[in-house]
């Protein structure tokens, strides 16, 4: 008898909601962040469909303030034939010239990736965005169901969520409205790494600790990626051994001071780690209800 | 995210192989609203370090503004996320949190315990291999604790925990705990529950929680978490027939046909006979195929992509099967339901039901009982409210392959959505099949009466209204149709109206021509019945001789005779198109009643007294024979 492990079963899950999301919607596509829970994601969709091509595209979202080395990782994808990918940037927001610094981290989060977002999935008429979210992120995430019904204008009523029973999913909507829908919702940070360790998937190696010029500003270590952090009098930036735990805005991202360099260890300082994974994020700080708020609004 | 107790290890690769052989075990937190669940889970997350050190910090804020326990913190702000969940102090939908110990990872569905949220309750149990029932030491069994329960067992979960809580508000009393455990087990005597466990516990103050307590030496059964990272949960899944819902067919080349799908029961290898479902075609299996490797087997629960050897047409929806023990084939079933939606289900009206990887139209053709979630009672309802439960047989627009839900959750459980709206209104499980198909043996089949019929969900039948000119055949016809077609029943009338007009235009009143008449109207109806319809026929036909040749036509039972009856002078009195005066007058001849003879039937299927009964009750009792015949519904 073959005993299944817990990943085995993770992963099994959310094979079968990436294939139900491509056989029940019209126009689906997957949201790409770069980041390492969106590299799993994809790892995904290429089991899923093996030995065929992935059935819809993947989109990033470019705020144009995320890391270099991210953007190069992503560019890598573009010669890969079974993918087909879309970048979108709020252009209306980059002719105001909206970033982190000059209208701060809400405004630029809300121009620049919500209503990016948005204008990304009205334009494309996008009727599913698969997303990478995972439950145990936040409190607000723990209350989401796998395929999440978004009204024509985005939103999400946390209230008046549709029951979803067993692993039948509703995916039934009508035009302009649309579903998020998420895979790995039931896995872990912890299970995140394993599973990229027992896959060997390809991650950004801003991952991985090295030495990196950074500022601290308010408690969080910020990385000097170009010329547009505006270093304030007298501040300079030090080299020092660091890695992150999650990827985003580079200015709005916190590094930690670090010593590990694979996966295994990043396992093991992960495990011995006291402060969680989004802590380094500036956006989930300002109202303890903050995740919920955008979530409704439409951020993902 | 939730935080990770600390591991301890000698090497990280042997750590990493230590939690890859860790099973999963999925349970939820139930009952009453206020019995203590989010803090029992937001306290077991805490006590198991689980917690990082940021989130304690906000929790401990959190506490002060919204908690409802003064300055001490409020475990159940952990999971209750939502801000209208912490401004009201309960839990509105499910939260879904994780953790771990050294032998297992559990995933834990905290559920509401408000009635008006008993849909999200749902939701989080429908995946549960464990139920924890929360019980108020205060307050005992309620209502909800027995809604909860009568879920917690429909949908199939057979381990229970009983965890009555709050013992430190009681002085960790034994008589309330006893008294509150023999409650219990007498009212879920007949649950099908395998195992209860009863913990007194004190979700606050952390009692038999993580450690046994000082305050109930009286108790020496585990603490929860011991409890929970011990039990076994039984699972016969791998042994049974194999099962794999087709989601998914992958085509990327003309060298390449593989069926995508999550294998839902039992197991397959390469050159298994395989039956897919409802067609009846079989093959053997060539590859099991994934990314890296082709599997040699596939199990329960994996994801996988099957070849097969025969080119047979398979599509997304069907199951394919273990050739030998095929799943059952059916499009009429009786079901239990429970209703999810504020507008009441409404029997006739038309679902869609989503079943495996399939959707199909879906219409309550009865509602059999609804049952009391106090006591059980079956109570006689024509339709269900939210929360309500009822036993209901729905009639399908096409045959799907199943299980009955308590041989095979993943094969017997469907959703009902709404059609106009969208949204999921109700749960369902299969209890049986009222109709087995004839098909499921079969290799392929010629497109016939039969399939057309069951494609409709009903058997052909054709209704014979005769009787007087005025006796209320059209009427009644007319009635009975509207029924059937609410039913989601396919049907067709043929009358004078539509009948003389057209295809018999050609034809008088004289006796050659009356025959005449009959025949041809007869084979039109036995062309309907062909087609799988139920036909309603609704001529006066006064003689026996012509009914009898029409009954001869046809197949045995087919042809019902219903013989709407009235007396000559109320039929006379009623003369809605004023033609038994003309015919009095001589202006018409060989009008039957006046002066030519009505042979009333010797012995009609049906004999509807219609001046003693109204139209209605007429098409009432016409229904509930076709019924108790087995030819609609049930
Ligand atoms: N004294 C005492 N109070 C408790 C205990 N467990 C929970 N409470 C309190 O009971 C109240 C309700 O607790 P919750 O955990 O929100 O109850 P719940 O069952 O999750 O409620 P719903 O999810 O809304 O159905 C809170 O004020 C808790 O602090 C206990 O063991 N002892
Ligand atoms: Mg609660």
């Amino acid at each position: 008898m073959t005993t299944l492990t817990h990943l085995d079963r993770l992963e099994a899950e959310s094979i079968h909601i990436l294939r139900e999301v491509a056989a029940s919607m019209q126009n689906p596509v997957m949201m790409y962040s770069i980041g390492k829970d969106s590299s799993v994601l994809l790892h995904l969709a290429r089991k899923a469909f093996h030995p065929g091509p992935i059935p819809f595209p993947l989109l990033h979202v470019d705020t144009t303030w995320k890391f270099r080395e991210m953007i190069a990782f992503r560019d890598a994808l573009k010669d890969d034939p079974n993918i087909d990918l879309l970048v979108h940037i709020n252009e209306e927001g980059v002719e105001q010239g909206v970033g982190p610094f000059s209208h701060g981290s809400a405004v630029h989060t809300d121009i620049m990736k919500t209503q990016s977002l948005k204008q990304a999935l009205t334009k494309y008429k996008f009727d599913a965005a698969i997303g990478g979210a995972r439950r145990d992120e936040e409190k607000s995430r723990a209350k989401e169901r796998i395929f999440s019904f978004r009204s024509a204008q985005h939103r999400w009523d946390p209230k008046n969520q549709r029951p979803e029973l067993w692993s039948l999913y509703n995916a039934r909507i009508k035009p302009g409205e649309s579903v998020r829908v998420f895979p790995i919702s039931n896995w872990t940070e912890l299970d995140i790494w394993q599973y990229i360790y027992q896959e060997n998937i390809d991650i950004v190696p801003l991952y991985f600790a090295d030495e990196r010029p950074v500022v601290e500003r308010d408690g969080i270590m910020v990385m000097v990626d170009d010329d547009r952090l505006p270093l304030e009098p007298g501040e300079k930036p030090e080299m020092k051994k660091v890695r992150f735990r999650t990827l985003g805005c580079y200015p709005l991202t916190g590094a930690v001071e670090s010593e590990a360099s694979s996966i295994t260890e990043i396992i093991e300082e992960m495990l011995r780690t006291t402060t969680s994974e989004r802590e380094g994020r500036a956006i989930d700080k300002d109202a303890p209800a903050s995740m919920e708020m955008k979530k409704q609004e439409g951020y993902f | 995210m939730d935080g990770y107790a600390a591991p301890d290890f000698a090497n990280i690769e042997e750590y990493l192989d230590s939690q890859l052989k860790k099973s999963l075990l999925r349970f939820i937190t139930c009952g009453s609203v206020d019995d203590g669940k989010s803090t029992l889970i937001g306290r077991l997350l805490y006590e198991s370090k689980m917690i990082f050190d940021d989130q304690l910090a906000s929790l401990k804020n959190e506490s002060k503004k919204f908690g409802t326990q003064g300055e001490e913190i409020d475990f159940a702000l952990l999971v209750d996320g939502l801000a209208a969940e912490r401004e009201q102090g309960i839990t509105i939908d499910v939260a879904y949190r994780f953790f771990s110990t050294d032998r297992r990872k559990f995933i834990v569905a905290d559920t509401p315990g408000h009635e008006q949220y008993t849909r999200n309750m749902a939701t989080g149990a429908s995946t549960a291999d464990l139920a924890i029932v929360m019980i108020d030491a205060r307050k005992g069994v309620l209502t909800q604790t027995r809604r909860h329960s009568f879920i917690v067992s429909l949908l199939g979960i057979r381990n229970v925990v009983l965890c009555i809580n709050k013992m430190d508000l009681v002085g960790y009393d034994r008589d309330v705990f006893d008294e509150i455990e023999a409650d219990y087990r007498d009212f879920a005597s007949d649950f099908g529950f395998e195992h209860i466990q009863a913990i007194p516990v004190s979700a606050l103050a952390g009692d038999n929680v993580v450690t046994s307590s000082e305050n109930t030496l009286w108790y020496d059964g585990p603490p929860l978490m011991e409890y929970l990272d011990t039990v076994e949960i039984a699972s016969d899944a791998q042994e049974q027939p194999f099962r794999m819902p087709v989601q998914w067919v992958n085509r990327p080349n003309l060298d390449f046909r593989g069926f995508a799908g999550q294998v839902v029961s039992g197991t397959i290898k390469p050159g298994d006979g395989v039956r897919s479902l409802p067609s009846g075609k079989t093959s053997k299996v060539a590859r099991v195929v994934t990314m890296g490797n082709d599997l040699d087997e596939a199990v329960e629960g994996q994801s996988v992509t099957l070849t097969l050897e025969d080119e047979i047409d398979i599509s997304r929806g069907d199951v394919i099967c273990a050739d030998k023990s095929p799943a059952e084939v059916s499009d009429q079933f009786q079901t239990t339901m429970i209703w999810m939606s504020d507008s009441p289900m409404l029997p006739g009206r038309s679902y869609v039901m989503k079943i495996g990887a399939r959707e199909c139209q879906m219409q309550v053709t009865e509602q059999r009982h609804r049952i009391d979630v106090n006591t059980r009672a079956h109570e006689a309802a024509k339709t269900l409210g939210l929360n309500e439960i009822g036993v209901v047989n729905v009639a399908l627009d096409r045959e799907v392959a199943f299980d009955p839900y308590d041989i095979n959750r993943r094969m017997g459980g469907f959703i009902v959505i709404d059609r106009m709206t969208n949204e999921t209104v109700g749960l369902g499980l299969i209890n049986f099949a009222l109709r087995r198909a004839s098909n499921i043996h079969r290799q392929s089949l010629d497109v016939g009466k039969d399939l057309r019929a069951s494609m409709k969900g009903q058997k052909p039948v054709m209704l014979w209204f005769t009787g007087l000119s005025g006796a209320g055949k059209s009427t009644v016809a007319n009635l009975v149709e509207k029924r059937l077609a609410a039913m989601g029943k396919h049907t067709y009338t043929l009358d004078g109206d539509n009948v003389r007009h057209g295809l018999n235009n050609d034809l008088g009143f004289t006796d050659a021509d009356r025959v005449e008449n009959i025949r041809r109207v007869g084979e039109v109806a036995k062309l309907m019945l062909d087609a799988g319809l139920i036909v309603l026929v609704s001529f006066i036909s006064p003689f026996r001789a012509e009914r009898r040749i029409v009954r001869q036509m046809v197949e045995d039972g087919e042809f019902w005779e219903v013989f709407v009856d009235v007396p000559l002078d109320v039929a006379e009195s009623r003369d809605v198109k004023g033609l038994y005066k003309k015919a009095r007058a001589g202006e018409i001849k060989n009008f039957t009643g006046i002066d030519s003879p009505y042979e009333a039937p010797t012995d009609p299927e049906m004999h509807i007294d219609a001046d003693k009964m109204a139209p209605e009750e007429a098409a009432e009792l016409i229904i509930s024979r076709l019924e108790q015949a087995g030819l609609i519904g049930g």
